[in-house]
């Protein structure tokens, strides 16, 4: 497989045409932080030229993405920046386009999404440096798209460095709340220890191949043993951002606090970026997979799917549960990876192009969802400043059309046919169920029980959202503010609509995405699928007819086709539709306190799997004292703490400040102590060189 | 086209014959609980008394809690088209595998929660939050004991895994007892019977299916009801197809339909008298015992695939 991909390298700079436009949209991303520079005294330059430029800059990655995943031929270029002896080698190949498209995708519906949701932000009474959202914006989509150009350690760390910390910046714009801070503080911290552990791991390919381009690293040959440090490394520093299980503690806190257009992005599409680093470093600059490292995939994958979706089940801040639902999806694409890394260790290539095919597509499903769930908690905060479950209640009657857009979204993410979510899992599925090819009976056992530990994240899943959708959406308001909100603005329902309706095509028609991210595969392992689109594009078929086969169009049609001819039949002989007050036992009107909360529906769930979280439950009664056996109310308070942070964040924590402490201790604050530790040094160094 | 056409009637025999069979169910029930029983054709007119009454929505009833009885009854009619009932082979079983079928009954519950949720009554979300806790937990069971099939099939595809324990002829898997076990307790899980939840009772604080559709009425109540008939014929239509597969028909000859009909009945017949035994010799559990009941149900499909993967892997 590396033959090939160094003939393909050899056959390219001839045609530099995807690359113009992958230029073109960095320099869009550019201008749009550019000139919202301006935005502190003109506020429409942040909501129309900025949104201008970003979307200009989406739709040019689309573009560019797409060319470069049809063309196959990797564009390569070197540019004259950086340091002089280190110029910046750029690749476009199909990998680097199929996630350019996707962030070109999302960045082209924020830009929609911008205007509307920005209004307030632009509010006189506001406070906020506009110019310092824009610009960050700007930076950080340009920082993710030239780490998908990046064809060297160098360009790849820069980039990256520029995404985390403009992201740094937009996580803390709200910098008032002192929760915000640190988050933000959390988040940087965080970035950087990952960023330290990922430029090890290209130092160790460096190292070797004697260079900090990609090339070199991918002409080496490694033992067995440094390929598995440096992966261990690359997984270490990218699963971090990417926000796996157990390191994870940091997403929910930074994801949630940015403005909502920038958790979309960065819940839908910079996560994906870290995944992209996994994928390159591992299937393309190492080259020779071992069946170990996906062993590691599919135990933490299955880690983070469940562990992700239960946190999510229990949380009632909206973004806080989207943010936690991130690491449940994270998950799922990385058992897929591990189940494709397996497959491959073990000499089975084609099952191994099932996995990845599997994982590429639940990322590029978890884009389109979360974002259009991300942009729909913003839509409901633009409206009625209101992040907490258990305050809404019946949007869909305040806002009809982001209420069938949400739904959209639910389903999706719920893993529920015919949209997208399910075809991923639904591959993922496939690939664990072909575990009986391989040799080993440990794995053969391991895989069908990792299998199943999928099946209950994503009925988990359906659970969560069933709670995130009739909480929010269904029923009666629970709050004056949500009672009054209004429907969101036309370029917010255009975003959302767009997403909602991509959901459901890449949802109908899977067969001809695979034909087109086939390249990916074709590219790293030599091969494509065996015969996931031979039937047509109505027919989804892994790998051969007999074995699986699944028809979206078809399924689609025929619920419909049942649906509508019960429809159909009552209607003709339909007797009128009376409307009445729902039954309430007899005992007087029902009232919106009276509906099941967000807490009190994810009970059961919270009480079979209790040993999860770190739960404080402060139950306060107020009873009358002449009447003892009265109660007047009940306050129920409830505290969700994550057990990562108390088990491995803390003490990692604690144990970091008293190394500190120690060697702060020669630390006197007298400079002729210092003047000795400087001439001791001296001496020392004199010596070991002489 | 023929094959399309025998699909479509497969089908329209599945949707006409589910209420027979929970007309069956309670006749059985009642001569073993020692009660006069209904006539079989019951269900039949339940069914047309509420499509021919008005149908009352609560007030404050949105657009979901119309369109959720005929979401889960398209979905529900789309799983029976794709599963063998009389004949395998047929072109409507490569429309959805048998991890699809899991994903239609998962699409029909998500609207059904929903619509509980819709009124706003706190009977509704108590219904919507513990179906959706007992789907959660028997999810993994049933696509566990299908995987045990499956491996061994090399398939997931329900008519060709039906053809595969046809071919195979009577080798005793412990595996397959261990999956097929496992299947029934999700059965009865997930078409709400006892011990799991009580069709019959509306008593407040046990009720999970029916606390959902309590505020149904009418034409909405009866395609829920159908649905839910419908839901058990698939699973023990699912038990007995694919455990014990004899007598259904690998061609289309008038002998053999007949002949794959007269088994099914006979089968579904047997399986019916088997859940009413169940039924009537265990109590109704208390919710929070479900998760050990399905746990156990787990186990089991656990064991069967661990079997598989460890004493079969050779055959």
């Amino acid at each position: 497989m590396r033959e090939h991909a160094v003939r393909a390298h050899h056959r390219i700079q001839k045609d530099l045409s995807p690359l113009i436009f992958a230029y073109l949209a960095l320099a869009g991303a550019l201008a749009s932080g550019v000139v919202s520079l301006g935005a502190d005294r003109y506020p429409h330059l942040l909501r129309y030229g900025s949104s201008l430029f970003l979307g200009a800059c989406g739709l040019l990655a689309i573009v560019a993405g797409g060319w470069a995943m049809i063309d196959e031929t990797p564009a390569t270029d070197v540019l004259a920046l950086g340091l002089p002896w280190l110029k910046w080698h750029l690749r476009f190949d199909p990998l680097s386009g199929f996630f350019f498209s996707i962030v070109g995708l999302l960045v082209f519906v924020i830009s929609l999404f911008a205007p509307g949701y920005l209004r307030e932000f632009t509010h006189p009474g506001n406070k906020q440096a506009l110019s310092a959202l824009g610009l960050f914006s700007g930076l950080f989509v340009l920082g993710m798209l030239l780490v998908l150009l990046a064809d060297d350690a160098f360009v790849f760390m820069i980039a990256w460095e520029l995404m985390s910390v403009s992201s740094y910046f937009l996580v803390a714009y709200q910098h008032q709340h002192a929760a915000n801070r640190r988050a933000a503080f959390l988040y940087l911290l965080m970035a950087h220890v990952g960023g330290l552990a990922i430029l090890l791991g290209f130092g160790v390919l460096a190292g070797f191949g004697g260079g900090f381009t990609f090339e070199a690293m991918r002409a080496t040959d490694l033992s067995v043993t440094w390929a598995s440090i440096a992966f261990a490394l690359a997984f270490f520093g990218f699963g971090m951002k990417a926000g796996m299980v157990p390191l994870h503690a940091w997403l929910q806190e930074a994801h949630p606090v940015a403005p909502s257009h920038i958790s979309a992005l960065m819940s839908g599409v910079m996560i994906k970026v870290a995944i992209y680093g996994l994928i390159r470093f591992t299937y393309d600059l190492v080259g020779d997979i071992q069946w170990q490292w996906g062993v590691v995939l599919l135990i933490i994958g299955s880690a983070s799917m469940l562990l992700g979706v239960l946190y999510a089940l229990i949380q009632n801040n909206l973004k806080r549960l989207l943010a936690y639902s991130s690491i449940e999806n994270v998950g799922i694409i990385l058992s897929g990876l591990g189940l494709s890394m397996i497959f491959i260790g073990t000499g089975h290539t084609v099952l191994g192009v099932l996995g990845l095919l599997a994982a590429l597509y639940h990322i590029l499903s978890h884009a389109l969802f979360k974002g259009l769930l991300f942009l729909g908690a913003g839509a409901i905060a633009h409206s009625c400043h209101e992040y907490d479950l258990n305050n809404m209640g019946g949007l869909i009657r305040r806002m009809p059309q982001t209420a069938v857009f949400f739904l959209i979204g639910c389903l999706a993410i719920s893993g529920l046919p015919p949209l997208n979510g399910f075809v991923s899992e639904w591959l993922t599925f496939q690939a664990a169920l072909q575990a009986p090819a391989l040799e080993s009976g440990v794995l053969r056992s391991l895989i069908p029980i990792a299998a199943a530990v999928l099946a209950l994240s994503a009925v988990l899943a359906a659970t969560c959202f069933v709670k995130v959708y009739g909480v929010a959406f269904l029923g009666q308001a629970r709050s004056r503010r949500v009672g009054h909100a209004h429907e969101a603005a036309i370029g917010m329902r255009l975003g959302m609509g767009l997403l909602a309706v991509l959901c459901v095509l890449f949802g109908i028609f899977p067969s001809a995405v695979i034909g087109v991210i086939d390249a990916i595969p074709n590219q790293l392992l030599g091969q494509g699928p065996p015969s996931a689109a031979a039937h047509g594009w109505m027919w989804l078929t892994p790998i051969s007819p007999r074995v699986a086969s699944y028809s979206a169009p078809l399924v689609l049609v025929g619920i419909l086709l049942f649906a509508l001819i019960a429809y159909a039949w009552l209607r003709v002989r339909a007797v009128n539709i009376r409307r009445g007050d729902p039954w309430d036992c007899g005992f007087g009107s029902l009232n919106s306190r009276m509906q099941y909360t967000g807490t009190a529906f994810s009970m059961p769930i919270q009480r079979i799997f209790a040993p999860v979280w770190d739960l404080k439950v402060d139950v306060e009664e107020t009873r009358n004292p002449a009447q003892p056996l009265r109660t007047d109310g009940i306050r129920h308070q409830l505290q969700v703490h994550d057990k990562s942070w108390s088990r491995l964040y803390e003490p990692i924590g604690h144990l970091v400040l008293a190394a500190a402490r120690r060697i702060g201790l020669i630390q006197t604050g007298s400079i002729h102590t210092y003047l000795a530790y400087s001439f001791f040094t001296l001496i020392l160094l004199l010596w070991v060189v002489t | 086209m023929i094959d399309w056409l025998m699909a479509l009637a497969q089908t329209l025999l599945f949707v006409a014959m589910a209420p027979l069979l929970g007309g069956w169910i309670k006749r059985v029930k009642c001569h073993m609980q020692n009660r006069a029983a209904p006539s079989l054709w019951q269900p039949y007119r339940d069914l047309a008394k509420l499509f021919r009454k008005h149908t009352v929505l609560a007030a404050n009833a949105s657009w979901i809690f119309r369109a959720t009885p005929y979401i889960v009854f398209g979905a529900t009619v789309l799983a029976a088209a794709v599963v063998p009932l009389v004949a395998v082979n047929l072109p409507t079983a490569a429309i959805a595998d048998v991890i699809v079928l899991v994903g239609f009954f998962a699409l029909a519950r998500f609207f059904t929660a929903l619509a509980g949720m819709d009124i706003g009554t706190a009977f509704g979300g108590m219904g919507s939050s513990r179906e959706m806790m007992i789907g959660a937990l028997a999810e993994p069971v049933m696509l566990m004991a299908v995987f045990t099939l499956a491996m061994s099939a090399s398939t997931t595809n329900l008519s060709e895994a039906v053809t595969y324990t046809l071919n195979s002829g009577l080798v005793l898997r412990p595996s397959f007892i261990f999956a097929a076990l496992g299947l029934m307790m999700v059965a009865v899980a997930e078409s709400g019977r006892i011990p799991v939840d009580n069709p019959a009772t509306h008593l407040e604080l046990t009720m999970v299916h029916e606390a959902m559709i309590l505020e149904y009425s009418g034409r909405h109540l009866a395609l829920i009801e159908w649905a839910g008939q419908l839901k058990l014929m698939i699973y023990l239509v699912l038990v007995a197809n694919v455990f014990f597969p004899w007598g259904i028909t690998t061609e289309m000859s008038l002998d053999n339909l007949a002949t794959g009909l007269v088994a099914i009945a006979g089968k579904l017949a047997l399986l019916g008298v088997l859940l009413v035994t169940w039924e009537t010799v265990m109590a109704k559990m208390r919710l929070f015992r479900v998760p050990q009941f399905l746990g156990f149900a787990f186990l089991l499909s656990l064991l069967g695939m661990l079997t598989r993967v460890v004493l079969e892997s050779g055959l």
